[in-house]
């Protein structure tokens, strides 16, 4: 087999082994969680043998790790389990399955981080190289200035001064990202774009900051210095000689941030009235709707882990020690 | 290809000054430096580290490196003075009239690309070939540098070929535009001698075919005089003396040009002794499964000097590791005055410990670059004396005395300290110990011919002063010479042979030492020329 399709398979074996261990944290994290979900929903007053009634009807009277094994088994086939909320105590039931009402929530969340991606990353990288080519020029330290500003500010700050001046004086977008499953395609991203930049602005720095550094640092490499005797120039140099080796730290960074607009964008949702993940989870972590907790969580670290698993392959795709052996 | 060679004039460098900025000011690295090179003819340029010979080859094609700045002169080059034009302008003629042979091979390639690509990239940019025939080309000066596999070897990544390949392929890239100037900067520094002597006789070849001029720097004479036509001295950024080959080595004028092939002449005399201090037995070592050494013995007498002698991955340096206890041998054990030491150095005591000490090559790494002269000797001083207070620091005074260094170099940092002077701290820290065995590790294999002469001296006084032994682990024949009671060749992990001096360096040799010692560069311009009619028969 070739030595890149095993260190592949074994960084997904560890990719896996990985999750399982998160996914064990996660439950019993939630397990730890204060409160009683019986007794918040039924209420003070509520006779403990009714309680207790409600939670052998939900199954929190089993012992831990067999829910664990219910979960995860269930988790594996995309069962997510029901929800807790919709339950009440007149005993009516209008539950919905924790996927369903993860489902149209991921799908905002990732059509907004696509987005962000889309602009965030060919912009990072290209300011990265330009700033590398013209390195402690006005320009450079321009845009090194400005991405530091940015990146330098809370969210929220980010997303109410942009509405501020393209939502509110200029009304160019809209300022509520509302969006619903019917919502067009060209509206979808008319709607989502104010949320887009907010998240592009906070994420360019870093990444454009390690492209920059990444070329750099391999500029005072000897065969750069070769290829500038053979007559190469400046963008040559760049993208041909220092590129081609600098892709390993910058991916890991990409992924880095690329996971932080999955998992990490509740508060620009909020700004935005955005139906994201990040709030769903948020709400049901406020109600102690178990399964939508355990869900969300689980699939962010999905999100972790693929992502970086990607950076990780590349890493090693690009490199000619690994792809060519010996 | 034709042959350019004829007798006018290619390059005329006039007075060049060059300067440098580092601890914020600018200091000149060449001082006002005349060079002349007809067509197809070879000069070469030697001098020690410092001397700017680097700078000067670099600036022969119109190059400063990052943080030097051109402030005098010309560099006129066929008629057009390089020094006046700009980047965009000079990239015309690099990589396509002028190309350069780094010193590191291994690092000068760009990991990410295919060899053949790197090959004929500047040719194919310069558009002077199509890329067919700069691949065809290119496969046909691997051919003529005696490449293995002409054919396949060029799709071949940097780090699948050896590093006397990579620098042969190097020289291919040099040579294939076709240029009217090569400028090698140390091109067989780093390599084993063995492998120096066939890409010489590669980098020649090719160039006195193709007629091609060329400036050869390097800090070996005897290297340079198997190369170029006329040799320049320099120092300080300034010649001392240019003359031509056969005559500079036969009689050189200047005293600083006699000198630098002075550790050649330093020749010590054997001395049999028959205690043995400290012998490695039987010993097999491995690294994970890699064997390294397969059952080496070997007898240090006290008083007396070993040297370990043997090529680049022959585990000479591993040895040290066994005795040191930093590598526990598989098989084997070692012994200092009959007594077995513990294989790993956790389980010896201070007191074996105290008695073997090391010097290493890297004077530089070798130093916390934090700590004072003074802290770096007192730490064994107090760690195995007990040490402490006036007592510590009178003994590190009289250590410094040991070394020819004064009281004034007591609180100075590493970095202030030049590359000899930082391995004088190094050799006063082992002695610092009060040890019976020094074993060092190169230590003499990165410092300037004149300074190795001072250190090889000061070991040979310690030695007779406090009865030291030593094993001494070296690449270099001729610090062999200079230094050495008996001499153990290896090669692969295994001992070839052990011996007295004298014994070991007359014939006959076993093969491997016969081809070691052949291999050395010699002072004698037809040296190479009859090694190769030699190995031929």
């Amino acid at each position: 087999m070739h030595p890149v399709i095993k260190t592949v398979l074994e960084r997904l074996g560890l990719g896996l082994a990985t999750l399982f261990f998160v996914s064990i944290i996660i439950f019993s994290a939630i397990e730890m969680l204060p409160g009683d979900f019986g007794q918040a929903i039924l209420g003070q007053a509520a006779l403990p043998e009714t309680v207790a009634a409600f939670r052998q009807e939900l199954g929190l009277d089993k012992p831990a790790y067999i829910r664990y094994f219910d979960w995860a088994l269930g988790a594996i086939q995309g069962d997510l389990g029901t929800s807790f909320s919709g339950r009440n105590a007149s005993g009516a039931d209008r539950s919905a399955e924790v996927v369903d009402k993860i489902a149209p929530r991921l799908w905002n969340t990732l059509f907004l981080a696509s987005m962000a991606a889309l602009i965030a990353v060919p912009l990072s990288l290209i300011l990265g190289i330009l700033t590398a080519l013209y390195r402690n020029s006005f320009f450079d330290r321009s845009v090194n200035t400005a991405t530091l500003t940015t990146i330098s500010f809370p969210e929220f700050f980010v997303a109410y001064i942009l509405i501020l001046f393209f939502a509110s004086l200029n009304q160019i977008f809209p300022s509520l990202a509302n969006v619903d499953p019917d919502t067009n395609f060209g509206e979808r991203i008319y709607r989502t774009a104010l949320p887009a930049f907010t998240l592009t602005l906070v994420i360019v720095a870093h990444m454009m900051r390690m492209t920059r550094a990444a070329i750099i640092n391999l500029l005072a490499s000897p065969y750069i210095q070769m290829a500038k005797l053979s007559g190469a120039s400046q963008t040559e140099i760049i993208l041909k000689h220092a590129l081609p080796n600098a892709w390993a730290p910058i991916a890991t960074v990409i992924a880095f941030n690329l996971a932080y607009l999955v998992v990490g964008v509740v508060v620009v949702e909020v700004v935005f009235v955005y139906p994201g993940v990040g709030q769903l989870m948020v709400d049901a972590v406020r109600t102690r709707d178990i399964p939508v907790v355990q869900g969300c969580a689980l699939i962010f670290a999905v999100t972790y882990i693929l992502l970086n698993l990607i950076a990780d392959i590349i890493g090693i795709v690009t490199n000619p020690r690994l792809l060519h052996p010996k | 290809m034709k042959n350019k060679k004829d007798n006018t004039t290619l390059l005329q460098i006039k007075d060049l000054k060059i300067e440098g900025f580092s601890d914020e000011r600018w200091h000149k690295i060449i001082k006002g430096v005349n060079l002349q090179l007809k067509r197809g003819e070879v000069l070469g340029l030697i001098g020690e580290s410092g001397a700017g010979k680097s700078t000067l080859g670099l600036a022969a094609m119109g190059y400063t490196q990052p943080g030097c700045r051109i402030t005098g002169g010309q560099i006129n080059f066929d008629g057009v003075d390089l020094s006046k034009r700009t980047d965009s302008e000079k990239r015309k003629y690099w990589g396509n009239r002028m190309t350069y042979v780094a010193q590191s091979a291994a690092a000068s390639f760009n990991p990410a690309h295919r060899l053949i690509n790197q090959t004929t990239e500047s040719t194919i940019r310069a558009g002077l070939k199509k890329q067919s025939e700069a691949f065809d080309e290119a496969r046909a000066l691997y051919d003529a540098l005696n490449l293995p596999n002409p054919e396949t070897i060029g799709e071949r990544y940097p780090h699948q070929v050896s590093g006397g390949q990579l620098q042969r392929i190097m020289t291919a890239m040099a040579m294939s535009p076709n240029p009217d100037l090569i400028v090698f900067d140390e091109p067989t520094t780093a390599l084993d001698v063995t492998t120096q002597v066939e890409v010489l006789a590669a980098m020649r070849d090719i160039v006195k075919t193709y007629g091609t001029a060329a400036i050869y720097i390097t800090h070996d004479l005897s290297v340079v005089a198997q190369m170029a036509d006329r040799i320049k001295v320099l120092r300080y950024g300034e010649e001392v003396e240019e003359a031509v080959t056969r005559k500079m080595l036969k009689s050189p004028k200047e005293d600083y040009t006699k000198s630098l092939w002075s550790v050649r002449s330093i020749q010590k005399p054997e001395k049999k002794s028959k205690d043995i201090i400290l012998e490695v037995k039987n010993v097999d070592a491995f690294y994970g499964s890699f064997h390294v050494l397969k059952n080496i013995n070997i007898k240090l007498p006290l008083g007396r000097t070993v040297a370990l002698v043997g090529e680049s991955g022959s585990g000479k340096s591993t040895v040290a590791r066994v005795i040191t206890g930093l590598l526990e041998p598989k098989i084997g054990s070692v012994k200092f005055k009959n007594r077995e030491l513990p294989p790993s150095l956790k389980g010896r005591t201070k007191d074996q410990l105290q008695k073997v000490q090391m010097i290493y090559q890297m004077a530089d790494v070798a130093m916390n670059p934090k700590q004072t002269v003074y802290d770096i000797i007192s730490r064994p001083a107090s760690f195995f004396a007990g040490l402490t207070g006036a007592n510590l620091r009178k003994r590190v005074i009289e250590l410094l005395e040991q070394i020819d260094l004064d009281e004034s170099f007591i609180d100075r940092y590493p970095s202030e300290l030049s590359g000899g002077q930082k391995q004088r701290i190094c050799i006063a820290r082992a002695l610092a110990a009060n040890p019976e065995v020094v074993i060092c590790d190169e230590v003499t294999s990165a410092l300037d011919q004149i300074v190795q002469e001072g250190i090889l001296k000061l070991l040979g006084r310690l030695q007779k002063d406090l009865n030291l032994s030593y094993i001494f682990i070296t690449h270099d024949i001729a610090t062999v010479k200079a230094i050495s009671d008996e001499v153990v060749v290896m090669n692969e992990g295994e001992v070839v042979e052990q011996g007295l001096k004298s014994e070991i360096f007359s014939p006959p040799h076993p093969e491997y030492t016969e081809l070691l010692l052949s291999s050395v560069p010699e002072m004698d311009p037809d040296w190479l020329t009859d090694l190769l009619k030699a190995r031929s028969y």
